[in-house]
Parts: C-alpha cells; sequence; structure tokens
C-alpha cells in the first residue's frame, strides 16, 4: 500500500489523533452517585434489573451496578467489601453473613419457586411429582442425566440439599448421567436441552427462557422448592468505606410499597415472575 | 442453521439501527484494549529489545519465561488481579475494582509478554544482521536499541496487533475484574457471555460477528499504517 509523500505524514497524523480522541472520549457513564450490588445470574438473566433499575434511578438519580455472580461468589464479593448490597437467594448464608458482622441488616424482598425441568420423554417417569426429594431419587435409580450447575449458586445449593433430602450423594456419578455444567442458569437449561437431560430451574429463568428450550416443568409446588430472596446490606462497620446510606436508600425502596409493585409487575408473557413479600 | 440465519440477521439489525448501547460497549471495548497495548508496547517493545541485545546472567531463563507467559490464562491473570484490587487486598484502597481501569490493568498484563517476547524476536534477528555496522559507528548499547526498534518497526507493529488481539477476544480477566456492569465495564466479550448465558445464542453470535468486523477494521487500518511505516525504511 503505497501513498504519495503528502499523504503519508497525513495518515500518521490522523492515527495520532484518532488514538488520542479515543483514549479521550467521555465514558458513557459519568460517575455519580452510585452503589454496587452483587447480586445473581438468575435474577440478571430474567431480566429483572433491566425493568427495576430505570424505575429507582428516575426516582432518585442514584446509579445503581449489578455484578451478578453465581450467590456463592456474590457472597464473596460482599464479605471482602467490593459491593454495597447483596442481592441473592440462599437465606441461611445470608443471614450467617448478618450474624457474623458482615452484614448490618437482612430483609426479605420477593420469591418465586425451583421447578424440576426435564425432556418431554421423562425416562424417570417423575413428571406430576409433588416431592422434589423424591423426583430426584427417580432420576439417580435409571441414572437419567441431570445437569447441575456445579457452581456453588443459590440454585445449585438448594439442588444438593434435595439430593440430601433425597439419601443420594450425585457428585460420585459426577461425569457419567449427574453432569456438573459450572455455568449460569440460562446456559444450563442450553446443555439440559442439548443433552435431553434434567435439572432444576428458578422459575424466573425458566419463564424467560423456556421458548427456545426442549423442556417442560415436571416437578413443582414442593414447599422445600420455595425460593426465597433477600437483601442484604453490607455493614459499614466492617468495611467502612461501603455506602451504606446511598445501599440503604436502594433496600428501603425494594421493600417499599413502590418498589413492591415494580417487582410485581414484573412479567413475561403475562406471567409474574418474582412475588414480592417484603414485610 | 436456523440460529446462524438468525444471528446474522441480528449483526445486521444491531448495526443498522445503531443501537445506542452496542455503541457504548463498541468504543469501551477498543478503549479498554487500545489503551492496554499502548502501556503494554511502552513496556514491553524496549523490554523485549533490552533481552534481545544485552548479555547478562539468567537471561536464558528469562526469554523462556517471557515465551511461557504469552500463554497466560486470562482468568488466572484477572483473579490475581481482583486479589490485589479487592478491598480487602493490598491496592483496595484506590477503589479500582469493577472499573475500565481494572481492566485495562488486567490486559496490559496479559499482553505485555506477548508484545515483549515476540518484539525480543524480531530485535534478536536485525542485531545478527546489523551487529558489526553498529558497533562500527561506535553506537551505545542504548542508541543501538533505538536504531533496531526503529529499523524493525514494521515487523513490532504485528507483535502489537498479537496483542491486541489477545486484549480485544479475552473474556475472563475483563469479567473477573470490571464485573460486566452495564453501561460501565460492558465490553463486547462479556457482553457476549451473558447473552449465551442468557440463551440468546443469536444475540450472542451476532454481537460475535460485530467485534470480528471490528477486529477486521483495526488489521486493515494497521496495513494502512504499515504502509506509511515501511515508506520510510533506508532500505
Amino acid at each position: 500500500m503505497r501513498l504519495p509523500g503528502r499523504s503519508r505524514g497525513r495518515v500518521f497524523r490522523l492515527f495520532t489523533a484518532l488514538a488520542l480522541a479515543l483514549l479521550f472520549a467521555v465514558p458513557g457513564a459519568l460517575a455519580g452517585d452510585f452503589i454496587t450490588v452483587a447480586s445473581t445470574t438468575s435474577t440478571q438473566n430474567a431480566g429483572l434489573f433491566d425493568h427495576l433499575l430505570p424505575l429507582f434511578e428516575a426516582e432518585t438519580g442514584i446509579e445503581v451496578r449489578v455484578v451478578a455472580v453465581g450467590t456463592g461468589q456474590a457472597l464473596r464479593l460482599a464479605r471482602n467489601g467490593d459491593a454495597d448490597l447483596l442481592l441473592v437467594h440462599d437465606r441461611p448464608s445470608e443471614e450467617a453473613f448478618v450474624a457474623e458482622g458482615y452484614g448490618s441488616a437482612r430483609f426479605d424482598l420477593m420469591y418465586n419457586d425451583f421447578v424440576v425441568v426435564g425432556p418431554a420423554s421423562d425416562p424417570a417417569g417423575i413428571a406430576g411429582m409433588g416431592d422434589a426429594a423424591a423426583a430426584l431419587a427417580g432420576i439417580a435409580a435409571v441414572e437419567a442425566p441431570f445437569v447441575s450447575r456445579g457452581d456453588d449458586s443459590g440454585t445449585h445449593r438448594r439442588e444438593r440439599a434435595r439430593w440430601a433430602a433425597a439419601g443420594v450423594d450425585p457428585t460420585g456419578a459426577s461425569g457419567t448421567w449427574y453432569r456438573e455444567a459450572g455455568q449460569g442458569m440460562g446456559a444450563t437449561l442450553n446443555t439440559a436441552t442439548m443433552m435431553e437431560a434434567y435439572t432444576l430451574a428458578d422459575r424466573g429463568t425458566w419463564l424467560s427462557m423456556r421458548g427456545r428450550l426442549d423442556l417442560r416443568i415436571l416437578v413443582e409446588g414442593d414447599a422445600q422448592l420455595r425460593n426465597q430472596y433477600g437483601v442484604t446490606l453490607v455493614s459499614p462497620e466492617r468495611h467502612p468505606h461501603v455506602k451504606a446510606a446511598l445501599a440503604r436508600r436502594f433496600a428501603e425502596w425494594l421493600i417499599s410499597p413502590g418498589g413492591q409493585a415494580a417487582i410485581d409487575g414484573f412479567t413475561i408473557d403475562g406471567e409474574r415472575l418474582f412475588i414480592p413479600n417484603a414485610n | 442453521m436456523t440460529d446462524i440465519a438468525e444471528a446474522f440477521a441480528a449483526a445486521f439489525s444491531l448495526v443498522y439501527h445503531l443501537d445506542s448501547d452496542l455503541g457504548e460497549i463498541v468504543l469501551l471495548s477498543l478503549q479498554v484494549s487500545v489503551g492496554a497495548v499502548a502501556v503494554a508496547s511502552a513496556v514491553g517493545l524496549p523490554l523485549g529489545a533490552a533481552v534481545a541485545l544485552f548479555r547478562f546472567p539468567g537471561r536464558g531463563a528469562i526469554v523462556v519465561i517471557l515465551n511461557a507467559l504469552m500463554g497466560l490464562p486470562p482468568v488466572v491473570v484477572g483473579l490475581v488481579v481482583y486479589l490485589v484490587l479487592s478491598r480487602a487486598g493490598p491496592l483496595g484502597v484506590l477503589g479500582l475494582l469493577f472499573t475500565p481501569t481494572a481492566m485495562v490493568i488486567a490486559q496490559v498484563l496479559l499482553v505485555t509478554p506477548i508484545i515483549a517476547a515476540l518484539a525480543r524476536q524480531v530485535i534478536e534477528d536485525l542485531w545478527v544482521e546489523y551487529e558489526e555496522q553498529l558497533r562500527s559507528l561506535g553506537a551505545t548499547p542504548r542508541r543501538a536499541l533505538m536504531a533496531l526498534l526503529w529499523d524493525g518497526r514494521v515487523s513490532l507493529l504485528t507483535a502489537v496487533l498479537a496483542g491486541f488481539g489477545r486484549a480485544i477476544a479475552e473474556v475472563g480477566a475483563v469479567m473477573i475484574v470490571g464485573g460486566n456492569i452495564d453501561h460501565v465495564t460492558r465490553v463486547m466479550t462479556t457482553a457476549i457471555a451473558l447473552e449465551v448465558s442468557k440463551g440468546d445464542l443469536a444475540l450472542a453470535l451476532g454481537l460475535g460477528i460485530v467485534l470480528v468486523a471490528l477486529s477486521i477494521a483495526v488489521s486493515a487500518a494497521a496495513a494502512l499504517l504499515r504502509g506509511t511505516l515501511a515508506q520510510g525504511r533506508p532500505r
């Protein structure tokens, strides 16, 4: 690529100018008041934050930055002081977080439920069962493929609790019929479709994705499958830098009638994904 | 097949509608990766040249380590940078975690060894060619180093491009230290990973197509720059 002498200098100057313009371009978001929320992939994948955050920001001008990871990792982020607020779904560990002094308060926020989904062929014959542990025992008995989140998320913790209730330790079969994906809920549901396998899913992600999946709900309605989400404030006594006041405003908005109505109004195809239940 | 057709449709629709979110994500991707490559070049090119020219104890080991670090796993780099920048870590007070700056730091660590290792090879080859000439001119080591860096600039541009390719394509490090926060630290690769995790494969692939197009544009721009640089060469 040969250019005449004059334009050579011009090309060089153009590149320098472009590079400088790029580096100093105004970033999309100017940092005003913001808080960092450690939350779960299930709430993000369902699209809840895209629905709630614009409402809160319009009302208060506070920007909410969501880091969506598994519940286990979210708890670790908050424990290290890397988030101002926790929005996760594993009540025992949230309460332990507060008891150990990392959190200053925890509030119930909303719930939905987990469902056992699987292929229409249902090789373990669990369709219509009301007891998740018994259904899992049935899957283990015929060694039908089951995809586990395998990522220490809230969903994974619940799945392990139900296996324990069934008296089955599936990890011994890991790699055979029990397959640990180590991925988020959406990717795990996709994997289950590909493998014609069973999996445990939260209803929110299930509803937001079911049109693209070749799976159906086989077990639901077990009281043990209730999926309670809570919001926990990170304690400023443990981590003085956390934005406790701003985080509290967001938490209080979420559990206020306005925030609860916003959660209530979040639907996909007319179905409500989360049922608000703050006290 | 339908997924692939849908992906192209998604890619065209994203670009055609000049989706403002997409523009933001593309701009941030370029800012982070170009910034990281600029810093990595400023460090890596002289470092590679120095290792090529100077003889010192342990040089062989450094060459081996530099070459090995080209294969650093991004997730591991991300994890290390996270532990350092976390509020619980040594540099936590700076509050850099989950910012584009943290993403640049992680990519600098990933890209510098690539640029340094490739630069070392280029300069070593040139040194074989020009050693006598430079010595007879009485060039100091510093001047020799600068002369060789200038003379090898066309080949070194390829080293820099290799570094850019690594930076723009990696997802593991920026996901951990950036957090994939919408409008703050979401870049092309983390947006793709998010759509995969949501199960929207067509949109994910559509974003992938835009990313590849972006890479081609950068590489074409480099070819233009290379043509300009080559004309300044003595040979």
